[in-house]
């Protein structure tokens, strides 16, 4: 909004862009109204799920797809559809949570670094690098097994990984801006440095990041996924796609595909559309990659 | 297809692989490799080829098994489903060819097999049972924990009489010791060749045995590469037993579980050993799949007294009606091994476990717990551990749903296995939890020490009566055939039966599959017994 | 030269502190992790006393400062202490193991690189075609599996169902033996000694576990190849060079796509290192004897010095990774100096 302030006409044409853009590039609408149909998963699920996702029955464990349970149920004779279902708004939270954090961090450290640069950028590239220098998956394992393995925990590991990516892109757009006219203009209009910071130079590097953001959350799932694959995951009974994945790995084999198979559609389905979404967004907020 | 061509690749260039005889190994196994190889795989690790040193973790244990001996070792039987299982009734000579045990009880003499010798040729005498003994007492850590069980306390109890000639003095006389010997700890390792590779650091050679075999057991391993793989090679001048029926054993390390299944499946290996009972109670046709209870052995839902509610034995009696056995028989256990619930409430036997007077009933249940002074219910968290999800977190899924209707919220926390040890039976902090003891000694006596003595390890409840003190210490080392043993025995179930500070749920099983093996052995040990395998 | 040499010397000088910021927050985390490996490792039966003793052997006894300064200097004189979960010392661990991931992640990248590459440059001609699109989907769904899955489900159809693929037993099938152990590598140490056989039983074990990995790296690369070759063909020598009459072919090989290798370099080097770390997962669902494997047995064991030590490993690659990419960035670009910045 800020952004309209400056540069009046573009809020216009940007949008004039993204239709146009929309319009051209029919996979970026299929990816937008994925993006609905997640939401829907994730507002609406568990009034829709056709049984309670934690209620068990062994008798009818591990039986395949059916009319009465359309993706089948798992060892407990808990009902997969459901669990699908249901895990969207958990995954979303994990993903959102995640990503806001280090957004929120990132964006204020890089910031700071890029604008003042001296001792703090100094500082804090090195820091960032040492974090980018540790194997992250590995990182993000430690810290979720030092810390405990819940939900907050996780989100918090999958924050630290993604960290320094904002940072890094945070501090080079702003580095290349703080001496822009137009900050020049707006110090020299009496705002003062965190003012002119975050209210002139900072909006610039939102596009770019809006793009992190969209990668980084089909990400921050794989990753909360992985975490489950070791035995790091949320806790049981709650139904979450990366442990349902990682659960249902062991009953491949055995025959039981559908146990694994259609949360593992749903998690592909998930960071599908935030990777479309991304490229999407790529092509709408920096049309110079696009010719 | 790629397979058959590497098959015939392999035989077509064997002949030729003569040429690089000079590397340690052959680039391929030998060609009669098909006839008397078998190739095992299991999911965890060997750390180490030396049960005796310090981090040496439990697969490992079997390294003892196959290429040492002891002096005495169990017999055999043969199971229902047609296996094979060791027998804890009969002692058999295995470096020692006789002994005697003094009419007091305190002195045991063994007479040395006169042939037996060391993989290096060397005779096998008292002096390294003495050695081997010595080391096993003052090596600390689980080792002399477990002599400890035995009587066999410190290096002066332990007496060279003549060349063949062991002797060993008990402070006390125990039905404990002989079986004690025959479990895996006290090896017989070849000590003039130890004690060459000793240094001041290192009295005991742990550095050498940690990557040699030297002992005079029926394997040598030929090839370690750790965290991949054990080659075991038969030792042909064995003395211990028959010798086994193949030349070479692969042993191999595979850490996922739906790998292992395929792989057994296929036939491209012929043992899968400690395989899930998901598994066991599905695989068929040319995979022939044995499940031998585990003796003295319970999975338990550990009730902890030091959490509050729990002292309230109306709370404890509500969860034992609560749980809903057979579902978690058949969704943990898949039916392999055997329910430890739904008794009549007669103890008849000293067989352990047996059946407890408890059976699924909300009704009772809900009654108790009106009676207690946590009528509305509670919140308590339900730890179990990461490394063993495959049976512990649906059972804990099944408790948590049923105890939820009544008014008790758990929340499952899954710790890693490094903590689990710590928090549950070292710190005994976990609150709910679940636990699986089992006892190599097979006595009801002896789980009882181990599993309901105040402070003892696997009193992972805190659980303390001074009745089951007395009874424990008591029946400890009697005979089992002294008059007041069975009563005593009986007591001491009734009395857990009416405390449950440990709720039984099922014995496990130890699940083993072949494909193109036999002669499998189970062992309370729980770890691959080699020397009976063959091919077939 | 002498210039380069500066400024490679200084980038290395830079690298100190990280490498320093990373010993010490791997030593902190090891320690914070829960598990007390005194216990763990004192075995099933222990009592307080062997638990006690066990502490002290592995100095575990000692406060952090101290158990700090023991570690650093050990390290100083390259001993990397002994893993508790393999009872081996953790640099012999991953001698062995470091060239099994190497390898895989390689012939991964390779095979990634084969596939993406061309479909980048094929996008990259035709944008906004249905080409570009399905390429777009492809790559995108490749990213979007967990790498878990897909190698679960590689081994059901390739080797359970089909019997196509040998079978998931790591790097070799179990009747050969490992060739003679010269780079650690074993598709390079068969060949060095010419043993065919052995070559292609190891080239066969990497075929599902590369496929796994290289599925995944499929997006970024075929995406910063398409990216760099649109800025390169919208650039004003490309419109000069077809002005001047140059084939099509000529144009975009010998003009866009060399130009266009730049940032694919770049993208290379972090796809390469993030690789690395993700086979974690990889190695452990095809029993792959690699290093990811390995910290994450030492990790959920608490086992401290084998966790520094896989953490450090990658550390210093990752170090002289980037060190390399600046390095070839100057040599596929004269223009660019190894500036120091």
């Amino acid at each position: 909004m800020t952004e309209a302030m400056h540069e009046p006409p573009r809020s216009r044409s940007t949008l004039d862009h993204a239709l146009y853009v929309l319009r051209d590039n029919p996979v970026t609408l299929i990816a937008f109204a994925m993006f609905a149909l997640l939401l829907f998963m994730a507002l609406f699920g568990p009034l829709v799920a056709p049984y309670d996702p934690l209620a068990s029955n062994t008798d009818v464990a591990l039986k395949p797809p059916s009319a009465a349970h359309w993706f089948g149920t798992d060892n407990l004779g808990r009902d997969v559809f459901s669990r699908v279902l249901v895990a969207a708004r958990l995954d979303l939270m994990i993903s959102i949570a995640a990503v806001a954090l280090s957004f929120i961090v990132g964006s204020v450290l890089g910031a700071a670094a890029g604008y003042w640069g001296g001792w703090i950028d100094t500082v804090l590239g090195r820091l960032l690098d040492t974090i980018m220098a540790f194997p992250l998956f590995v990182l993000a394992m430690g810290i979720v097994a030092a810390l405990g393995n819940s939900v907050e925990n996780i989100i918090y590991a999958t924050a630290i990984i993604n960290t320094p990516f904002y940072a890094r892109l945070v501090r080079a757009e702003v580095n290349i801006r703080r001496n822009a006219g137009f900050a020049q203009a707006a110090k020299l209009a009496g705002n003062s440095d965190l003012r002119v910071l975050a209210f002139h130079i900072f909006p610039n590097a939102l596009p770019p990041m809006m793009v992190q953001v969209s990668l980084n959350l089909g990400w921050s799932i794989l990753n909360a996924a992985g975490l489950s694959f070791i035995g790091l995951g949320v806790r049981p009974p709650t139904a979450e796609w990366g442990v349902m994945v990682a659960e249902g790995a062991n009953f491949i084999v055995s025959g039981e595909w559908w146990v694994a198979l259609f949360p593992g559609l749903a998690l592909m389905f998930a960071v599908f559309t935030f990777n479309l979404l991304g490229d999407g967004l790529r092509d709408i907020v920096d049309p110079r990659q696009r010719t | 297809m790629t397979r058959s061509n590497s098959r015939r690749d392999f035989l077509k260039l064997s002949g030729a692989s003569i040429g690089a005889a000079s590397l340690p190994f052959l680039k391929y196994m030998p060609a009669q490799a098909a006839d008397d190889v078998i190739v095992a795989v299991m999911g965890q690790t060997i750390n180490s080829l030396d049960l005796h040193r310090t981090g040496t973790n439990r697969p490992s244990y079997q390294v003892a098994v196959n290429c040492y001996d002891r002096l005495i070792s169990f017999g055999t039987k043969k199971t229902p489903d047609g296996g094979l299982s060791y027998d804890y009734s009969v002692l058999e000579p295995e470096l020692a060819e006789s002994w005697t045990t003094s009419a007091d009880g305190l002195t045991l003499t063994f007479k040395l097999k006169s042939d037996a010798v060391f993989q290096d040729g060397a005779p096998v005498t008292a002096e390294d049972v003495k050695w081997s003994f010595d080391r096993a007492v003052s090596a600390g850590g689980f080792p002399t924990v477990q002599m400890k069980a035995g009587g066999l306390l410190r290096p002066d109890q332990f007496l060279v009489e003549d060349e063949k000639t062991f002797v060993i003095k008990l402070d006390r006389a125990s039905k404990l010791t002989l079986p004690d010997l025959a479990v895996p700890v006290p090896f017989i390792l070849n000590s003039k060749l130890a004690k060459s590779k000793a240094t001041a650091d290192d009295p005991w050679a742990m550095e050498f045995v940690h990557k040699n075999t030297i002992g005079s057991g029926a394997y040598k391993v030929i090839r370690w590469d750790p965290g991949q793989q054990l080659v075991y090679e038969r030792n042909d001048s064995w003395k211990g037993g028959p010798l086994p029926g193949i030349k070479r054993l692969v042993l191999r390390e595979v850490p996922s579980q739906a790998t292992r299944r395929a792989l057994i499946e296929r036939g491209d290996v012929q043992v899968s050993f400690n395989i899930p009972n998901k598994d066991a109670s599905e695989l068929g046709g040319k995979t022939k799949v044995f499940s031998t209870p585990i003796e003295n052995s319970i999975y338990v839902v550990g009730v902890n007294y030091k959490f509050e509610p729990f002292q309230d034995p109306d709370v404890r009696k509500a969860l034992a009606y609560a749980i809903p056995y057979a579902e978690i028989f058949k969704a943990a256990a898949y039916e392999r091994g055997s329910p430890m619930w739904g008794g009549d409430g007669k103890i008849e036997t000293i067989d352990w476990p047996q059946k407890s007077p408890y059976s699924t009933d909300m009704e009772k249940a809900k009654a108790h717990l009106e009676k207690s002074a946590f009528a509305k219910g509670f919140e308590v968290p339900f730890s179990i551990s990461l490394g063993q999800t495959d049976w512990m977190e649906p059972t804990a899924l099944l408790i948590q749903e049923s105890l939820g209707k009544l008014g008790v919220k758990c929340a499952i926390e899954k710790i890693p296995s490094a903590n689990w040890r710590t928090a549950s039976l070292v710190e005994k902090r976990l609150a709910l939890h679940l636990e699986g003891f089992g006892g190599w000694l097979n006595y009801p006596c002896y789980y009882f020490f181990w599993a309901y003595k105040h402070g003892h390890l696997f009193n992972s409840s805190n659980y303390k009566n001074d009745e089951i003190e007395k009874l424990v210490d008591e029946t400890l080392h009697m005979p089992t055939d002294d008059p007041s043993y069975a009563p005593k025995v009986k007591r001491m179930f009734e009395i857990a039966f009416e405390d449950l500070p440990r709720i039984p749920l099922w014995q496990p099983a130890l699940n083993v599959a072949t494909h193109g093996a036999k002669g499998y052995e189970y062992w309370f040990h729980r770890q691959l017994d080699a020397r009976k395998l063959a091919k077939g | 030269m002498s210039g380069r040499l500066r400024a490679i010397s200084l980038r290395i000088l830079q690298a100190v502190p990280v490498v320093i910021g990373v010993v010490v927050i791997s030593f902190v985390l090891t320690r914070a992790l829960p598990g007390d490996p005194a216990v763990y490792f004192a075995g099933p039966a222990a009592d307080e006393a062997s638990i006690a003793q066990i502490r002290k052997e592995l100095g575990l006894d000692r406060s952090w400062p101290e158990q700090f300064a023991i570690y650093v200097g050990a390290l100083l004189s390259g001993d990397l202490g002994k893993s508790l979960s393999t009872g081996q010392p953790v640099l012999s661990d991953l001698a062995t193991r470091l060239p099994a991931s190497l390898e895989l992640t390689l012939v991964s990248l390779l095979l990634a690189c084969a596939i993406a590459i061309p479909l980048g440059v094929l996008a990259a001609t035709r944008p906004g075609s249905w080409i570009d699109h399905l390429c777009r989907i492809l790559v995108t769904a490749g990213v979007s599996l967990p790498t878990f899955f897909t190698g679960v489900v590689l081994i059901y159809v390739f080797y359970y169902l089909l019997g196509f693929a040998p079978s998931p037993l790591g790097r070799l099938d179990f009747i050969y033996i490992a060739p003679p152990a010269t780079t650690g590598f074993y598709l390079i140490d068969a060949a060095i000694v010419g043993d065919w056989s052995t070559w292609a039983a190891a080239l066969r074990q990497l075929v599902l576990p590369a496929t796994t990995l290289a599925l995944f790296t499929l997006a970024p690369i075929a995406r910063m190849t398409r990216a760099a070759m649109l800025s390169a063909l919208s650039a004003d020598f490309i419109r000069t060079a077809r002005a001047a009459g140059l084939r099509g072919r000529t144009v975009l090989f010998a003009y866009a796509f060399r130009n266009a290798l730049l940032p694919v370099v770049t993208t290379l080097g972090m796809v390469f290192s993030f690789m690395l770390g993700a086979n974690v997962l990889v190695e452990k669902v095809f029993a792959w004897p690699g290093v990811g494997s390995y910290a994450v047995e030492a990790l959920v064991v608490s086992d401290y010095a084998a966790v520094q030590g896989f953490v450090l490993a990658m550390a210093l690659l990752f170090v002289a990774l980037n060190l390399l990419i600046d390095l070839i960035y100057s040599l596929i670009d004269p223009r660019i100096g190894f500036s120091a910045q």
